[in-house]
Order: C-alpha cells, then structure tokens, then sequence
C-alpha cells in the first residue's frame, strides 16, 4: 500500500511536476526556442529553422535525400545497411539526377551529402562544398549570376562551435529564403 | 583527422572536469550527513510522509531487493494502464491511439529496465501525456534503480553489519539529489540551444515552396535531459538524438554525451571516496577508458573509410559514410556518440547504427557485449565491480592464494552468484538470436539481407539484454513475437544480475574483513588494471567472437 502511494508520487513528481515546471520556465525564459524555433513571414510560419524542407525546384538549394520527404510529423532513414542493393540503386540513382541536373561534373565530384539519407530525414544543413556545388543549377533558373549566389552561400557557412565542434555547414532554409529576397528584389527592380 | 583528434581531447577534459567534482558530490549525497543533506532533506521528508514511510530503517539484502522489485512491479503496472487507454487520457494532440497490447508489454518493461528499445515512433505512438507521465517518469525511476543498486553494493563494501542500507532512501536520493538538479540544469541548456518544450503536439507550416509541413513537438527538453543523464536512450521522436528537434546543434550534441558519460563515469571516484581507496576508483576508471580509447578509434576509423562500395560504383569516398548521420555532427562527432551510448548503455543514437560501416557497426555491438565499460547509471559500476571480483578470483587460482578484495574474502558462495550473473547476459543474447534466426518469425523482420541480417537480430537481442536500448533499426520489430522475446530478455538482463548482486552485497557486508599484509594481493595498482583489462577482454572474446565473425566481419570481407 505504501508502495503504491509511493509509485503514485513518483509519477506526479517526475511524469507531471517536473515536465510542467519546465515548460513553464522554457516559455518564460526561451519562448522562440521552446516552440520550435519558427520563423515567421508577415506574420505566418513558413519553416523552423532546424528542420529541413522539401525542396524539388530546380531554383532552389536542394537538402539531402530523405525517405520521408521531410515529413516532420515523422521522422527517420530507410536504415540501410552498407552492403543493400537498395542502397546502392538509391545512390547511383540520385548521382544520375544530379549529373542532369548540373551538367560538366563527374560522378565522383558530387558530394557525399548530397547523395546520402540523413538520420532523421530533416536535417536543415548541407556542407559548404554541396551548396557550392548546386550553383550552376539555382544560377541557370534564377537568372542570378554565379559569382552572386556563390558569394551568398559564402556568407551563410556557419562554422564549428567554439571553432572545434561539429562541422561546417550551410542552413538550406536560410539560404533559400536569402535567394527568394534577391529574386523578388531583382523583379522590383524591373518593375520600377 | 586532427580536427577530430582535438574535438575529442576537449570532450576528454570536459568530461573529467564533470566526473571527478561530481563523484565527491555523490559520496556526500549517499554516504554523508553534511550540507547536502540538510539542504534536501525538507524535500526528502515531504516525499516519505505523503507516500506513509515514516522510517528508514536499514535493510538486508533481501528486503533491499523486495523494496526494489516491489516499486519496480507497480510502477510498471501503472504504466501499462496508461498507455493501454492514452487516446481517451488529456494532452493527445497528434491523437495517438491506445497502445496495443503486446508493444505496451515491450514499452514498459524497456523503460523500467532503463532500455528504451523503442518498438513505436513517438510522433504517432504516444500522447504528450504518455510522454512526460510514463516515459520521463520511467527515465527517472529506472535510473534511480540502478544508481540505488550500485550504492547498496558500494556501501556493503565499505561497512560491517548485517544490511545494506534503505532501498527507498538510496532510491530517493538518487532521484532528488542526482537526478533532478543536473535534469533541471540540461533541460535550460538544451532549450536555449532550440530543443522545444511546449505541451503542444503539432505546428502546420507553409513551406518555400508552398506545400505545408506539419511539424511534431512537445516537452521535449525535460526528457531529453533525464534521457542522457539516466543512461536511458529513449528518443521523444523516431529518430532519438539525431532529430533536429532533440539535438539540434554541436553543442547539444556534447551536452548530451556529457550527460549520459558523467554518472557512470563518476561512480568510480564516489566508490574510491566511499571504501577509502581513491586509488582503486582511479584504476578501474582508467581501465574502463582504455578500452573505451579502443573502441572509439576502431569505429572512427572505419567511418572516416566510409562504405568501400562507393568508390567501385564511381561515387566519391571523401567525406566518409554519411549514410544516416546529420551533416553539423559529422563523422566525428556521430562515431563519438555511437562509442559513448553503447558503453554507458544509453542507447540514444545521433546516426543510424545500422547504416554504419560492418567493423564500424561491430564496435556498437562488442561494447554492449562487454556491458562494463562505465555502463548504464549504477548497473554499469555494479558489472565493473562484479568483473574486478572475478579478476581477483583468477589472480587467486593462479598464485593459490584464498583471493580477497578490499579485504573481503571471495569464496565459492560470491563466485557462484557472480558467475550466474555472468553467464546470463551472453546466455540471453545467444539464445534467442539463434531461435529468432531459425524461425519465420524471427528472419520476416530482417530488412538489410546477408551477413547484415546476421547482425540486425544479434544487435537487437545484445541491445535488449545490455539493457542499451539502441538498435539496428531497419528491423521490422514491432511484432508479437519481437515484443515478447526482448520483452523477456530485457527483464532477464536487468533483474536477475541485480538480484545476484544484491545477494553478493549482502553476503559481503557480513565478512570479517582481514586485515591488509605485505602478501595481499593489491588491487589499487596498475598490475591490476591489466588483469581487469585481461580479464573483461578475453571473457568477452571467448564467448562473442564467433557470432561477431557471423555478422559484421563476414558483411566486411563481402564489400572490401
């Protein structure tokens, strides 16, 4: 009996107390990151800065394959072992696309990330060297001048933590929204 | 290359800076009545006089025991309840529907037994509900077993009587005093960092592109920290520590190897204040780390390689196998985390462990096979302890001398219950892998054919049984057969080895110590160390190596 009471405390201590008296101070101390870290265009939500989005157009910075298509009321990979055939398709598949897709390279410049599932399946980033990559592609159907879009990649490489931890990386939401601004600049321009 | 080599020396440092304070914070809190004590107390009191105990009288081993099994049992049945009838319960957002039987028995049991093997996505699986009042719950409690247990045995070694302290006190304690101020401190950090905590369930953007994202959330800092910190593993989402939500940055991400590696890694330093031989703590500290050292470079190794296929189908191998890891870790910091969640038996993963590499997969799987290297929280320093016994036991045949530890007399009585606990673990792992590889039912669930199927079924049974909770998770595991088998092995793993510890423990604590001479075999040298490192290493070679030949070396020589 005892023992039950116990359990029942237990569960209201660390199952309720503990979540509530965090949420409460997470939402008075960091209410942008509490909720997801969103980011808002006059006035509507259109992405979180940590989660990825599908992005297939060609004028777009492309993320990395995911077999949830950036789903992100799931998550995850196909859990594929080294040794699948359907890994080796998947791969070989995506090189094709992408050889299409920015025509002059060879198969083995493209980079590792661009033709590997994430963990999660939503991861935001890309190294430098992929975004760099996609230049020629998001330059031919912007109509925005390589060395333009290359030097925005540029200033959106975040570094290591601390200088040390982690690995160079490029957010692909940030970046695409910085390339939707230059194209609506460009076509204000024109207008006017 | 060096820029992983000195990710690591600072992860190193950070770590001893963490362990070192707070295994004297530890001894204080369990072994010493000071200001720790005064300070929580008045809490501790509020606790006792709600639930009716109104005394903490110290305890045999086997009322120790029966505490522990008591609030384990209830615990777990109070859990299955809730998810049994979670849809009709408050806080369902994402309308996540009753849990259906035989995935509750697997989720309760894997909770309690500080798994977390994880047979639902917790995007649809639970309710928020589920989430903080079973699963948070759990990661506390299950943890708090542990610590208590390792407590118990440190104390049995460092007193003379008949019992082995209070299990509700040790259990309290472990919870208030440990647990509690490092989750309330992780939680902050991580949210500051972007790990969200909300009650709500989902968010609905509209995309660059114009379609619409829905995005799953919840209080997912405040289980993210007790996640780590109880060497529990459970992710609050599918992909555990590798969602952008639950690790979003570096920094997150040694934050939370940091939390998982500090109690195992400082129970040796509380153990060394505790029985007044701080140089032993430091011998089976540093004898655990060199192993670990090992392990850590064999799978950066073979990660940094990456997968020899790419290369033959024309694709670069710069950058090593990116399969199933996030681009801001890397493979450093991926093959770091996959070292540090299967030696503190965590099992939260940051990359997906069968997408690994064969050998670096191999690594994963061989420290939850040793199951002593740091180890879960309390359980892990308890199997060190149990393997430094057996260690002095060998030392003993071999010179013919009665073999002793810390003045304790190992006789037959403590051997036999150590070799039980011993020989469960690869008896549990073994079996039913063989069974699960024999039958449709097992076989049906591979989904990465050959040499790697091999190694799917081994890795869930050596995951279950190390009470790890990770898993090689192409395979299609949420079925009767797979709830019920880990289920069982999950149980066995835990339960009956901290049983035999216990018995150990209460059979210790009577011993007339015998005073140390100049014929004693010493166990605070580094002479020691190496036979403890012999020891672990040969036991564990013995009995694994022909199941790892079967799987992850048999997939390497394949794809070479």
């Amino acid at each position: 009996m005892r023992a039950i009471r116990f359990a029942l405390l237990m569960i209201v201590l660390f199952g309720l107390g503990y979540p509530a008296a965090m949420t409460g101070l997470a939402q008075l101390i960091f209410p942008h990151q509490a909720n997801g870290s969103i980011i808002y265009e006059n006035g509507k939500p259109v992405a979180s800065e940590l989660i990825g989005q599908p992005f297939q157009r060609d004028g777009y910075f492309h993320g990395r394959p995911s077999s949830i298509q950036y789903d992100a009321s799931a998550s995850g990979s196909p859990n594929y072992g080294p040794s699948n055939k359907e890994l080796a398709e998947r791969m070989k598949k995506d090189a094709e696309q992408w050889l299409n897709k920015v025509p002059g390279k060879e198969k083995n410049e493209i980079p590792i990330d661009l033709i590997t599932n994430s963990g999660s399946g939503l991861d935001p980033h890309i190294s430098p060297a992929a975004a760099l990559f996609q230049v020629p592609m998001v330059a031919k159907a912007t109509g925005l001048s390589e060395q333009r879009l290359t030097r925005l990649v540029k200033e959106h490489i975040e570094g290591r933590a601390l200088g040390v931890f982690g690995e160079p990386r490029v957010n692909v939401v940030r970046l695409n929204m910085a390339v939707q601004k230059l194209v609506e600049e460009r076509s204000q321009r024109n207008e006017s | 290359m060096w820029n992983a080599f000195w990710q690591y020396i600072f992860i190193f440092l950070l770590l001893m800076v963490i362990a070192m304070p707070l295994g004297a914070y530890m001894y204080g809190a369990f072994f010493r009545k000071g200001a720790i004590d005064r300070f929580f107390s008045p809490v501790e009191r509020v606790i006792y006089k709600l639930s009716g105990l109104r005394s903490q009288e110290e305890m045999s081993w086997k009322s120790y025991g029966a505490a522990l099994l008591v609030v384990n049992v209830i615990l777990l049945g109070l859990s299955y309840g809730l998810l049994r009838v979670q849809h009709v319960l408050p806080l369902n957002g994402g309308k996540a529907e009753n849990m259906e039987p035989t995935l509750t028995f697997n989720t309760v049991i894997s909770f309690m037994t500080n798994t977390n093997l994880q047979h639902y996505s917790g995007e649809s699986g639970l309710s928020i509900l589920s989430q903080m009042a079973v699963i948070t719950m759990m990661m506390f409690t299950s943890a708090a077993t542990g610590l208590a247990v390792a407590i118990a045995l440190i104390r049995a070694l460092s007193q003379k009587g008949k019992t082995i302290g209070n299990f509700y006190q040790d259990f309290v304690r472990a919870n208030v005093r440990v647990l509690l101020p490092l989750s309330i401190v992780v939680t902050i950090l991580l949210v500051a960092f972007g790990v969200p905590q909300t009650f709500s369930a989902r968010m609905t953007v509209s995309t660059l592109e114009g379609g619409v994202q829905t995005l799953a959330l919840g209080p997912v800092a405040s289980l993210e920290a007790i996640k780590h910190l109880g060497t529990n593993g459970g992710g609050f989402f599918g992909a555990n520590s590798s969602h952008p939500f639950e690790n979003p940055h570096p920094l997150t991400n040694v934050i939370e190897m940091l939390s998982m590696w500090c109690i195992p890694a400082a129970l040796p330093f509380t153990y060394g204040y505790a029985v007044k031989k701080r140089k032993q703590g430091w011998v089976l500290f540093a004898t655990m780390f060199v192993l670990f050292i090992l392990m850590l470079g064999v799978v950066y190794k073979a990660e940094q390689a990456g997968n020899p296929l790419f290369g033959k189908w024309g694709l670069t191998t710069d950058g090593g196998n990116m399969e199933g890891k996030e681009v801001r870790f890397g493979i450093p910091l991926s093959s770091l985390f996959t070292a540090i969640t299967t030696s503190a038996t965590t099992g939260s993963v940051n990359n997906m462990h069968d997408s690994l590499t064969p050998i670096g997969g191999l690594v994963p799987l061989a420290l939850m096979m040793l199951n002593n290297v740091f180890g879960g929280d309390g359980v892990g320093f308890v199997n060190i302890l149990m393997y430094a016994m057996i260690a002095v036991f060998l030392s003993g045949l071999m010179v013919g001398r009665t073999p002793e530890f810390l003045g304790r007399k190992i006789e037959p009585k403590e051997m036999k219950l150590i070799v039980v606990a011993l020989l469960v673990h690869p008896l549990i792992i073994l079996a039913p892998s063989a069974f699960a590889l024999m039958t449709h039912m097992g076989t049906e669930a591979i989904s990465n054919p050959g040499f790697h199927g091999i190694s799917q079924v081994v890795y869930e049974f050596t995951s279950s049984a190390a009470n790890n909770g990770s898993g090689f998770e192409g395979l299609k595991d949420n079925t009767p057969f797979w709830n019920i088998s880990t289920g069982m092995v999950m149980l066995l793993g835990r339960y009956l080895s901290i049983i035999a510890m216990l018995a150990v423990a209460g059979s210790l604590v009577k011993k007339q110590p015998v005073p140390e001479t100049a014929g004693t075999f010493r166990t605070d040298t580094a002479t020691f160390g190496v036979i403890l490192f012999a020891t672990v290493f040969i036991i564990g070679a013995l009995t694994f190596f022909p199941v790892l030949i079967l799987g992850p070396v048999a997939e390497y020589l394949t794809i070479r």
